[in-house]
């Protein structure tokens, strides 16, 4: 197994200093991704619920399927939940591997297969006071169906 | 028999307003569906959060299920909308 690090916190996170402890790795290919909240038109911020006792286990299932199908030596994910304002990190996905190609896909197949497979619920909070739950996107299902698996 | 913790999340807990509620083991041959069915008579609420079962899904011990499946010997079935992570 790769070297795992996994964090679920309201916190927020410093993508330089995970991409750092990625790159002490000595596999000489870094890979990541970071979703922010976007500024979707009068979006005040997004309030993320989640599933603690659910959301380790998908995580640490979903990094395993990873490590079975590319040759990882460290994973780094981080979700926050809470209220976050637009414009503030959500999630970030770091793979290291001797192997960019290894690197790029591990680091698409996570966050394509934590976006439907990891137990959280996004919220709109609208400037004028309105909100609502964010409904899950058809596509979002497409694109980790076509990794295949799980 | 053991109890049945149920949890809620998202648009199905506001609509039930509680996050949990607690039942005896339903039986581990009853169906999830069924128990919705069994559940949405005690409020106008429960009502509300089961009546579109194709915006529903379901967790049984942290795992997710369809809903045709037999509770069995699980302790603990979560009940929310379709996951938007990520």
């Amino acid at each position: 197994m790769p070297r795992l690090i996994v964090r679920v916190d309201t916190e927020d996170f410093d993508p330089a200093a995970e991409l750092a402890g990625l790159e002490r790795l000595p596999g000489g290919a870094v890979a990541s991704f970071t979703g922010l909240v976007r500024d979707d038109g009068g979006l005040t911020a997004l309030h993320l619920e989640h599933y603690p006792a659910m959301t380790e286990r998908q995580i640490a299932d979903i990094v395993a399927q990873a490590a079975a199908r590319w040759p990882l030596l460290g994973v780094t994910v981080i979700h926050r939940y809470g209220t976050l304002p637009v414009g503030a990190r959500i999630v970030f996905v770091g793979t290291a591997s001797s192997h960019r190609t290894a690197a790029l896909e591990a680091c698409a197949f996570l966050i394509d297969w934590l976006k439907v497979s990891a137990p959280f619920w996004k919220r709109t909070l609208r400037q004028d006071g309105s909100g609502e739950w964010v409904e899950a996107a058809a596509e979002d299902d497409d694109r980790a169906a076509h990794w295949g698996g799980q | 028999m053991a109890g049945l913790t149920i949890l809620y999340f998202a648009w199905v807990r506001e609509r039930i307003g509680q996050d949990e509620q607690q039942i005896a083991h339903p039986g581990a041959d009853m169906t999830i569906a069924a128990l919705l069915d069994a559940l949405a008579i005690q409020s106008a609420g429960h009502a509300a959060a089961f009546a579109d079962r194709a915006r529903l899904r379901a967790a049984l011990d942290q795992r997710f299920v369809p809903l045709d499946t037999p509770i069995g010997a699980a302790r603990e079935l979560a009940l929310f909308p379709p996951v938007t992570g990520g």
